[in-house]
């Protein structure tokens, strides 16, 4: 972890794609929970099966997202890089992340801590819609996305 | 609807039935089963046709099939580039130099050229689909100062599936170009991104107003590819898409590769997205 300030997070965040257009005051409570992190090439970010306790802004660098199979060892079946989002897991009961997450070169974060934020989200329902609005699309677009992977349409009886 | 072009005489068309022989000069191996091969044909010339336009391949004995130019447009060679998926297309990748083929075209319209000076180019390749854009990727970098950004989307199932691998790793070493390459899924070393292609448009530099894309691949994979780039704010005119079917006569005639009111073979392979949109869900179609 990095010692930053909570100004040096707030506009961290609003300079973030994610967060952009965001009114000033939920960026301000977003950084509350946050906190910078790096993670080396080869770092696990997480693992599958964790609890969904932070999710991760990526400033910088590149994660794999694996899942193990058995006599395969670990598939990538998603990279994610700067400017996306990581842990969306942590927005859906049972808050439980769903791989693991390998640092693909040395990786830059704005860590949030979940329990903090879904606190908040509980307490101003504004704040936690603006949140689902942000955080919906993104699981869409996954979802799509894995739709399509799963379809193997570049397969020669695709 | 795509222009049609003026009726065919009795004897044009006779002419356009007859392949002519043409001999392998060189063949190499450009991917999984995946096979380039230079031809000489004594009736082609540099700039003889539109990228995205496609000759129909005639395996001598076997059967007949429509495969896109892959060449660079102005060089007098002819280059296509064929995956073994059947009978006739798995004939063709065993043909080695000096063995002859039959060959007739080009045919069909190719990618819009014209539409594109000027302006940003965004193409969005999927897998073998690569191939019929890489006529259109040499004329943009032969004519690059006519264009904006240029940027080459390719997505594939593996590492090791990815076509045209060294070309596309020196088109991505200029800096008037830019080249992103995604997988499927990834076991061992590979270091690139992993995501199907449509992932790969938001982070393209261009702008959506003033853009042409033109995509080319699985026709799911078109499919997505389209609505990414709806949601990235390309409208759906400026939108170019490459169709697949089952093509026999190349000319319009046959009806094999009818598509609603068009033949693909003779009013496509390309089309424009606003013309075909309300075909494309069209289950029985």
């Amino acid at each position: 972890m990095t010692d930053t300030t909570t100004e040096d997070l707030s506009r961290i965040l609003k300079e973030h794609p994610f967060f952009k257009g965001m009114p000033e005051a939920f960026c301000d409570l977003i950084s509350d929970c946050a906190t910078i992190e790096q993670f080396d090439a080869g770092a696990y970010v997480f693992h599958e099966g964790d609890p969904a306790n932070h999710f991760y802004l990526l400033r910088h660098g590149k994660v794999a997202l694996e899942i193990k199979a058995p006599e395969r060892g670990s598939i990538v079946v998603q990279t994610v890089r700067a400017g996306e989002i990581l842990g969306v897991s942590w927005l859906v009961p049972p808050y439980r992340l769903t791989c693991d997450a390998k640092a693909v070169e040395l990786t830059r974060t704005i860590t949030v801590n979940a329990a903090c934020l879904r606190e908040k989200c509980d307490e101003d329902h504004d704040f936690g819609y603006e949140m689902m609005q942000r955080f919906m699309p993104i699981m869409v677009q996954r979802l799509n996305a894995t739709r399509l992977q799963l379809l193997d349409v570049y397969g020669i009886k695709a | 609807m795509a222009s049609k072009p003026e009726a065919q005489s009795t004897e044009t068309a006779g002419d356009i039935m007859v392949p002519r022989v043409a001999r392998v000069r060189h063949s190499r191996l450009d991917g999984p089963d995946t096979w380039t091969l230079d031809l000489d044909d004594e009736t082609f010339s540099a700039g003889s046709y539109v990228p995205g336009q496609f000759n129909m391949m005639m395996a001598f004995g076997v059967g007949e099939v429509p495969i896109s130019m892959s060449g660079d447009p102005s060089k007098p060679d002819l280059v296509h580039t064929v995956r073994a998926v059947g009978a006739v297309s798995a004939a063709l990748t065993q043909l080695k130099p000096g063995d002859v083929l039959g060959l007739r075209g080009p045919f069909g319209v190719g990618w819009p050229i014209a539409e594109m000076d000027g302006r940003d180019v965004v193409i969005v390749a999927g897998g073998v689909g690569l191939a019929p854009l890489r006529s259109l990727i040499y004329h943009l970098i032969n004519e690059r100062e006519r264009y904006g950004d240029i940027a080459i989307l390719y997505g594939t199932r593996s590492p090791n599936d990815i076509l045209y691998h060294d070309e596309l790793e020196s088109w991505r070493g200029r800096f008037d170009l830019e080249v992103e390459v995604t997988v499927d899924h990834a076991t061992g070393p590979w270091h690139g991104h992993v995501g199907v292609v449509t992932t790969l448009i938001p982070h393209a530099t261009f702008d959506p107003l003033n853009t042409i894309a033109l995509t080319c691949g699985p026709e799911i994979m078109m499919r997505f590819t389209i609505a990414a780039l709806q949601d990235a704010g390309v409208a759906d005119e400026a939108i170019y898409l490459s169709m697949e079917r089952s093509m026999k006569c190349a000319v319009g005639f046959c009806g094999h590769c009818q598509f609603g009111p068009v033949f693909v073979c003779r009013d496509g392979p390309v089309f424009r997205y606003d013309r075909v949109r309300d075909l494309l869900p069209v289950k029985e179609l």
